[in-house]
């Protein structure tokens, strides 16, 4: 599911290229240093493979829609991390220029989403504890479903959460991921088995391909949670600086009520928006202008649009969400981190 | 997504359009990729119920269509086609948003309503800016334009093969399905059995000639760099289309031209 430029704010958007970003850079010097001539090349054909993979459409079985592949987990596998990163960068910068699928900001997301989740959590965590040194059909094919419904969960709820910071949809977080979550789901599992169809196929005819891929350790020692570090870093400055531009413009709905009620914000009213966020309203109200507003009452607001703030205002109020994003941001790297000092 | 002809052909013609030579393809294609993302930025950054200041940033994508010959039809079917997923979501907004904040013609319009609206209209406005910029860059110029910006070159060698193998693979891919959807009756024979057998090949066949292309690259001193005749530099003309563009859009971003332009329009004709 691509994360769309229509749905996102600014520091949302930056904050995430800023992650993708990194990222990337990051595997492009792995990939340099431990990469050998020949997959360079490999590389790029198999980035074409699941470019044409995706406009190849199955029927899925039971009803009457069709569906088509993802495929992370399967350049993982195939490529080993690193390198499946950037393969996976490249596909979606290439979807997103012709096809405008989500657009040139979310790119930064997608490439989040659809990259990170597939080849730096669930490979390493999942596929590679379940399939280990001495693979098997069997084996192959729990990995891959398993690895496959978990990065897309993941990656599924990354959309909710960018598209819930972002604040340009009303949907309401609950609801959102009721919908996401289940979706996806069945979109893993048969991903899963299209990835470990394909995998046990390659196994058979190429065997010396999976040796490869299997080569390249991923994620051995410390670089991995440097990089996650410098990431979280990266991602909260970008998130802090930026929403100073995000957020210092005359907030538009504050503007377009005035013209109508003659004060900047709403009567105390039928927004139910709050009643059904429930809890999580709560302690996300501290993201005033990032999606989870609720109109407080006039009285309150009045002196804020007297002094309309110049542009960019450094203010504590409208930085602070952007800087909470990024923490939330910087909490899932550290996360992640942590999981993999775990493991090792 | 359409069916696989059809997208196909898209991004075929996609990119012969950007092969051609007109004043907007002439740009450095740096300026074009800075202008686009400034453009971008600015457009996402209004608050979710704006709808008039949106507006003239139209003027952007409009004025590019037109000074690079790009075809209308093309770039509309393209915009409808791509992946709804912002619509969808945002079609949600006026059952979760009910307060009603403005009236047109003593109809009541809700919050939920306008913020949709302006999400049909960024994702207008963001989709069409996308495929402009590889209708009139072409994508080794903006593999060139992120070599320049310093994006990594395993990056970069990474999305030029791809770019290249595409149209290779494709082309395998597009007899693949064809036989396949010829033998199948009813919808039997689509299913996933076949579809992974179908990629497995696909795979196969993908490798031997990843191998064969690298051999041949490789017989010819390729040695991870790719060279370009090129104009290069940033020429009197980029500067000003930069700079122009992007105090057009800061302008659209501080002021509400459409509002200036109504109440202008309102006081002469009250005038008359």
């Amino acid at each position: 599911m691509h994360m769309a430029d229509a749905l996102l704010s600014p520091s949302v958007g930056a904050t995430f290229w800023a992650a993708s970003g990194g990222a990337i850079i990051y595997a492009s010097k792995k990939v340099r240093l431990e990469i050998d001539e020949k997959k360079i090349p490999f590389m790029g054909v198999l980035g074409a493979f699941i470019f044409a993979a995706q406009m190849i459409n199955f029927t899925i079985p039971g009803t009457g829609s069709s569906g088509h592949l993802g495929g992370g987990m399967i350049l993982a596998i195939l490529l080993g991390p690193y390198a499946a990163f950037l393969t996976i960068a490249s596909v979606l910068i290439i979807q997103a220029l012709f096809f405008a699928d989500g657009g040139l900001l979310a790119l930064g997301c997608n490439i989040f989403n659809m990259g990170i989740f597939p080849c730096f959590v669930a490979y390493p965590l999942i596929y590679k504890n379940i399939v280990r040194d001495n693979p098997t059909a069997g084996k192959i094919t729990v990995a891959s479903v398993i690895s496959s419904v978990l990065a897309l969960q993941m990656g599924a709820f990354s959309v909710v959460y960018q598209t819930l910071l972002s604040g340009r949809s009303e949907l309401p977080f609950t609801s959102f991921v009721l919908a996401m979550q289940p979706i996806h789901l069945a979109i893993g599992v048969v991903e899963g088995f299209i990835t470990a169809g394909i995998v046990n196929f390659v196994r058979q005819m190429r065997p010396e391909i999976l040796e490869g891929a299997a080569k390249s350790r991923p994620l051995s020692g410390l670089p991995i949670r440097n990089i996650l570090a410098s990431l979280a870093i990266l991602a909260l400055l970008t998130g802090g600086i930026l929403s100073w531009f995000a957020s210092s413009f005359p907030d538009g709905l504050e503007w377009s009520i005035e013209k109508v009620y003659g004060k900047p914000e709403l009567p105390e009213s039928v927004h139910n928006l709050g009643r059904i966020l429930g809890g999580f309203q709560e302690k996300s109200a501290f993201l005033p202008d990032y999606g989870f507003k609720e109109p407080s009452s006039p009285e309150d607001a009045i002196p804020e649009a007297d002094n309309p703030e110049p542009w960019p205002a450094v203010s504590a109020g409208t930085s602070v969400s952007g800087v909470v994003g990024a923490a939330l941001t910087a909490g899932l790297a550290l996360l992640i981190g942590l999981a993999l000092k775990k493991k090792r | 997504m359409a069916s696989f002809d059809s997208a196909y052909f898209d991004i075929k013609y996609l990119d012969t359009l950007s092969y051609q030579d007109t004043a907007i393809h002439r740009l450095d294609p740096r300026v074009k990729l800075l202008t686009t993302a400034i453009f971008i930025l600015i457009v996402v950054s209004f608050s979710k119920h704006e709808l008039t200041g949106l507006a003239p940033l139209l003027v952007f994508p409009v004025i590019l269509v037109s000074r690079a010959a790009l075809p209308v039809g093309l770039l509309l079917k393209k915009i409808v086609a791509v992946s709804p997923f912002a619509v969808l979501v945002g079609a949600f907004n006026p059952l979760f948003d009910q307060q009603v904040i403005a009236h047109l013609g003593g109809v009541p319009i809700s919050g939920g309503w306008i913020s949709f609206a302006s999400i049909l209209i960024r994702f207008m406005l963001t989709v069409s800016a996308a495929l402009i910029l590889i209708a009139t860059t072409s994508f080794p110029g903006i593999c060139l334009a992120l070599e320049r910006l310093k994006v990594p070159r395993a990056l970069i060698i990474q999305l030029y093969f791809l770019y290249y193998f595409i149209f290779v693979l494709m082309d395998e891919a597009l007899r693949m399905v064809r036989a396949r959807n010829m033998r199948a009756f009813d919808g039997r024979g689509t299913g996933l059995r076949v579809y992974v057998h179908l990629l497995g090949a696909l795979f196969l066949r993908a490798v031997d000639r990843a191998e064969r292309v690298h051999q041949a690259m490789f017989s010819r001193a390729f040695n991870g760099h790719f060279y370009a005749a090129r104009r290069t530099g940033i020429t009197y003309q980029d500067g000003i289309f930069l700079l122009a563009w992007g105090a057009f859009f800061v302008l659209c971003r501080w002021y509400n031209i459409s509002e200036i332009i109504g109440q202008a329009a309102l006081r002469v004709m009250h005038m008359t």
